[in-house]
């Protein structure tokens, strides 16, 4: 047991109900101009806009969406890359940068593992040097630090003695990738995120680091935010699923629940259009038409208006709010809110 | 060679120099396409695949790429044409899409003139004519506001608006053969299946034969009739779509499909691998390259190159444990 | 129940079969040093700068004439006299020993400059590379300043405001280059600024002297050092430019552009000895370039 070990023991603060991270009304955009006129500023990327969500301890909560739905944007949020413009979020009860929980001690608790395996890495660092980093920032020394690389490279699956001095440009891809997550897990972290972390792997060696996070989440007692545009994978690896839509969530629930019945129509549309895995029952329409929008200056209304299917009046006029439309899932869609005005829309039970 | 058959590969080789010894990255490729059918080449990195593509259209470099073994489409030898008539060849003949359509955009031309100027070039007929057929293809590859689009320029698209851009270039000469490598892994997935409906469609309508290179077995199966799984530079199995699909006969065929998240049973349980990583090809183990990693590996999988086995009608595998040679005790026969 | 992470439970083992081994460990400068040594060009200049470096060193001892008698009897001898083997100049000096030991001077002119630049330039440039923003755009825009000079101009102009003489020449040069080096410095670090990795240790909480001091410095040094390499040759000729114009070393030192300067007069009747000290230049500036360029494309690889 080494000095960290010591000052990681007895985090929790809350117990298992309350929830390990709380995102609040989280707003971020990009750049845009102030237009004369008093009509605020123009042309901005509204690339996080009011996002809340909880995620409990020990479980895996997955975010999916396409291209400018900003779930990257959101992991760089959660992660304190950079700096929100409006919400807050609490860690186990404790807002994020006030006196019980500033930013040293929050880095402590949340990792995060990035897409691109092979620039993730200092190609000048040694395997084990780079795992051993982070806990020689945080005060360890010399020796306990590569002691616990070493542990962590072989808890990843990689042989110490085989790979410990290597360097990435001699690692395969996969191999890479499990040394970004003994890199993540070197200062204990509590919640890991886990930004596209498969994204860029063969489909075999992803099956086999997938298989590894779900080790390490039970040996550990991680707690996970997967970031993918796999539903696939996501349905694989989550618990809960978001799905985000330029800048908003459009719909949240269990798993299980939601990619089997999903209520919103872009989860609908996600998910028929994940290719078939059989070949007489191919798709022959495509679910929705056109890219994902740019997420620069959105409409008025529902955001998903253009493209969707069961558009109606009340979608154009007013936003819909993310509701609860059964135990634990939300969706916020006026198909699906009962009494919303849609003409689809079920009555008020 | 029958009269339908437009691509005929046969014992394909690609040996790259430049190292200590040559690297052999395509070790006897067997491949025919009939006109209007799609070839799904299915495989991870360092399979082979993309080079078996680039060879086909001679886009490896000339002086460190070695092609051996017959190559003939459309009834050309495509290993002798000269430069002349390769110039020819490509766009009339056959065309290719990329993965990123960074590749085929010229960044400083507008779309419109540089389809015009492909027609141009190969029919021989005037800038008028030129786009008019880039306003037709524009059209065809269901690019909305086609007219204002022809004087776009490439980064003034989104990705899936740039790929169909790239698939209107590529049907440009209207071409027999269309081969495209891996053009839908960078396309979020609802993108993608436009674009893989698109395709199909235009292979329909327009007669294609389409070899289509892809690391997702998901995609493999909406787009393709026959289906090549290659590993280490061959082909380990060929055969149609459903019977690779429902009745893998190799090992890594059986392994990559267990191992898709789309079929994992529940959440969290762990999926089947294949254990250990693709191989160095600097270093092939002798024998079956898929050997290390196999589960059903017996001794003599060591001792050569695996044979050709057929295990269904058009359906054939390289495994010696398909053979006779396996003997009755083999425990792997099939799934 | 939160498992603690102390226990040695076994862990997940995917096993990864053997991969063959290649190079374990071996570092990126040994495979540098392994590519330079394939080299021939390289190599060639390297054993040229060798050789012209301990001549200079050893000057003393390898028993050449002395570089400041003098002889009026015997001027402007040509190449391969009887006494003197490389000829004499214009007050009767031996060539020779007064090129090699020019060949201390010119160095320590061309090099030192560069190494001071080198220096203060880099952590200029690595500092507004970093910090980015506001305080990058007033740094590299005053360094811009200096950059719009063409060097030779600047150096005249550095010199002749500062008085003639080694020191201040060598400061002058060390101004000089600094700009091109701060350039080049704020431009690699800003690319490596952004890089996932950089990000990752933010993440780990790193301070910024930690992140720059791990991960940027031995990225970020490498390119650098081949561009300040690759000026030491201009060095060369502009401390020779400036012993010419006067504004460097004074006679009698022996250095080469000095050596050029008095020399001219001796064009019509020994031209050969007269291009001597420039020869002298040329291979040396020459060969610094050549192995600044075999150590680029040797740093080039992956």
């Amino acid at each position: 047991m080494d000095a960290l070990d010591a000052a990681t023991l007895g985090r929790d603060r809350g117990g298992p109900a309350q929830p390990l991270l709380s995102v609040r009304g989280m707003v971020k955009h990009f750049g845009g101009r102030r237009s004369w006129g008093g009509r605020g500023i123009r042309g901005a990327v509204h690339a996080v806009d009011g996002v809340s969500f909880d995620v409990a301890k020990g479980q895996t909560l997955g975010i999916v969406g396409e291209s400018g739905c900003g779930k990257s944007t959101l992991a760089r949020l959660i992660m304190q890359i950079i700096p929100a413009d409006a919400g807050e979020f609490l860690f186990d009860g404790e807002v994020v940068g006030a006196h019980a929980l500033d930013l040293v001690a929050y880095r402590r608790e949340v990792q995060m593992v990035f897409q691109d395996s092979y620039a993730s890495l200092n190609p000048r660092l040694t395997v084990e040097e780079t795992v051993a980093f982070a806990p020689r920032v945080h005060g360890l020394s010399r020796r306990a630090a590569i002691a616990r690389a070493h542990d962590l490279i072989f808890r990843v699956g990689l042989d110490p003695k085989r790979f410990a001095a290597r360097y990435p440009h001699e690692l395969s891809g996969g191999q890479r990738q499990r040394v970004n997550i003994a890199r993540a897990l070197a200062l204990q972290p509590r919640l890991v995120i886990l930004d596209e972390a498969v994204s860029a792997l063969d489909k075999s060696v992803e099956a086999q680091v997938l298989n590894l996070l779900i080790d390490l989440k039970s040996e550990f007692g991680l707690t996970y935010i997967f970031i993918s545009h796999d539903l696939n994978v996501v349905r694989f690896m989550s618990d809960r699923v978001l799905v985000m839509y330029l800048g908003k969530v459009v719909e949240l629930g269990p798993s299980e629940v939601l990619l089997a019945a999903p209520r919103h129509p872009y989860t609908m549309a996600l998910l028929a259009s994940m290719p078939s895995m059989d070949p007489d029952r191919r798709i022959t329409e495509p679910p929705l038409f056109g890219d994902p929008p740019s997420p620069i200056d959105p409409p008025s209304g529902c955001r998903f208006y253009t493209r969707c299917k069961f558009a109606a009046p009340v979608c154009a006029a007013t936003e819909p709010v993310l509701a609860e439309i059964a135990p634990a899932h939300r969706a916020a869609c006026f198909l699906a809110a009962a009494g919303s005005g849609h003409p689809q829309a079920g009555p008020i039970a | 060679m029958s009269a339908d058959e437009i691509v005929d590969v046969e014992g394909l080789t690609v040996d790259f120099l430049g190292g200590a010894k040559p690297l052999r990255a395509v070790a006897g490729v067997d491949l025919t396409l009939r006109r209007g059918e799609t070839l799904a080449l299915l495989g991870e990195s360092g399979s082979g695949k993309s080079v078996t593509l680039r060879a086909l259209m001679r886009l490896l470099p000339e002086r460190r790429a070695i092609i051996g073994g017959r190559l003939r489409v459309d009834g050309q030898d495509v290993r002798v044409l000269s430069d002349r008539d390769l110039s020819a060849y490509r766009g009339r003949t056959i065309a290719m899409i990329f993965q990123e359509p960074g590749l085929a955009l010229d960044p400083v031309y507008r779309l419109g003139d540089q389809i015009a100027e492909a027609v141009m070039r190969h029919d021989g007929v005037s800038r008028r004519a030129g786009r008019a057929r880039a306003l037709e293809l524009f059209e065809r590859v269901r690019i909305p506001s086609a007219a204002q689009r022809l004087d776009n320029y490439a980064h003034e698209m989104s990705g899936g608006m740039r790929q169909r851009a790239m698939i209107a270039l590529a049907l440009a000469c209207r071409p027999k053969v269309l081969l495209a490598d891996e053009p839908t892994t960078a396309l979020d997935a609802t993108v993608q299946i436009q674009v893989l409906l698109l395709l199909r469609e235009l292979q329909r309508e327009l007669g294609l034969a389409v070899i289509f290179v892809t690391h997702d077995v998901g995609v493999a199966i909406e787009i393709a009739d026959q289906i090549a799984v290659m590993y280490a530079g061959r082909i380990v199995e060929t055969g149609g779509c459903r019977d690779v699909i429902r009745a893998p006969a190799h090992p890594y065929t059986a392994g990559l499909l267990a191992s898709r998240t789309g079929r994992a049973s529940s959440v969290g349980a762990r999926l089947p691998v294949i254990p250990g990583a693709p191989p160095d090809m600097e270093n092939l183990p002798p024998g079956c390259a898929f050997a290390p990693r196999c589960k059903h590996t017996q001794s003599l999988c060591e001792r050569g190159d695996p044979p050709d086995v057929s295990v269904g009608p058009g359906h054939r595998a390289r495994c010696f444990l398909l053979s006779a040679a396996a003997g009755p005790g083999s425990a792997f026969k099939g799934n | 129940m939160t498992k603690t992470w102390m226990a040695g439970t076994s862990p997940a083992m995917t096993v990864e079969k053997i991969v063959p081994a290649r190079r374990i460990g071996r570092g990126y400068w040994a495979g540098v040093g392994r590519r330079l040594l394939r080299d021939p060009v390289a190599l060639a200049a390297a054993l040229v700068i060798i050789v012209i470096v301990f001549a200079a060193l050893l000057a003393p001892w390898l028993g050449l004439a002395d570089p400041y008698r003098a002889s009026m009897l015997r001027r402007l001898r040509p190449i391969s006299d009887a006494v003197y083997r490389l000829g004499s100049d214009e007050l009767g000096r031996d060539m020779l020993s007064r090129l090699v030991y020019g060949g201390r001077l010119s160095l320590l002119m061309g090099v030192l400059p560069v190494v001071f630049a080198f220096f203060a330039g880099s952590a200029i440039g690595i500092l507004a590379g970093f910090v980015g923003g506001r305080v990058n755009t007033a740094i590299m825009r005053t360094v811009d300043v200096f950059y719009a000079f063409p060097s030779v101009l600047l150096a005249i102009a550095l010199s002749g405001a500062l008085g003639a003489g080694i020191f201040n020449a060598i400061v002058s040069l060390t101004i000089v280059f600094i700009p091109p080096i701060a350039r080049v410095a704020e431009s690699v670090t800003t690319q490596i600024r952004t890089r996932d990795y950089v990000e990752a240790a933010r993440i780990s909480g790193a301070g910024p002297l930690a992140i720059i001091r791990v991960h940027v410095l031995g990225n970020v040094l490498g390119p650098i050092f081949v561009y300040a390499s690759s000026l030491i040759s201009v060095s060369m000729i502009l401390a020779s430019g400036l012993s010419f114009l006067g504004l460097g070393s004074k006679p009698p030192e022996p250095e080469w552009g000095l050596m050029l300067n008095t020399l001219r007069t001796a064009i019509y009747v020994q031209p050969l000895v007269a291009a001597l000290p420039g020869a002298m230049i040329f291979i040396t500036s020459i060969a610094f370039n050549l192995l600044s360029d075999g150590l680029r494309s040797a740093m080039e690889v992956k």
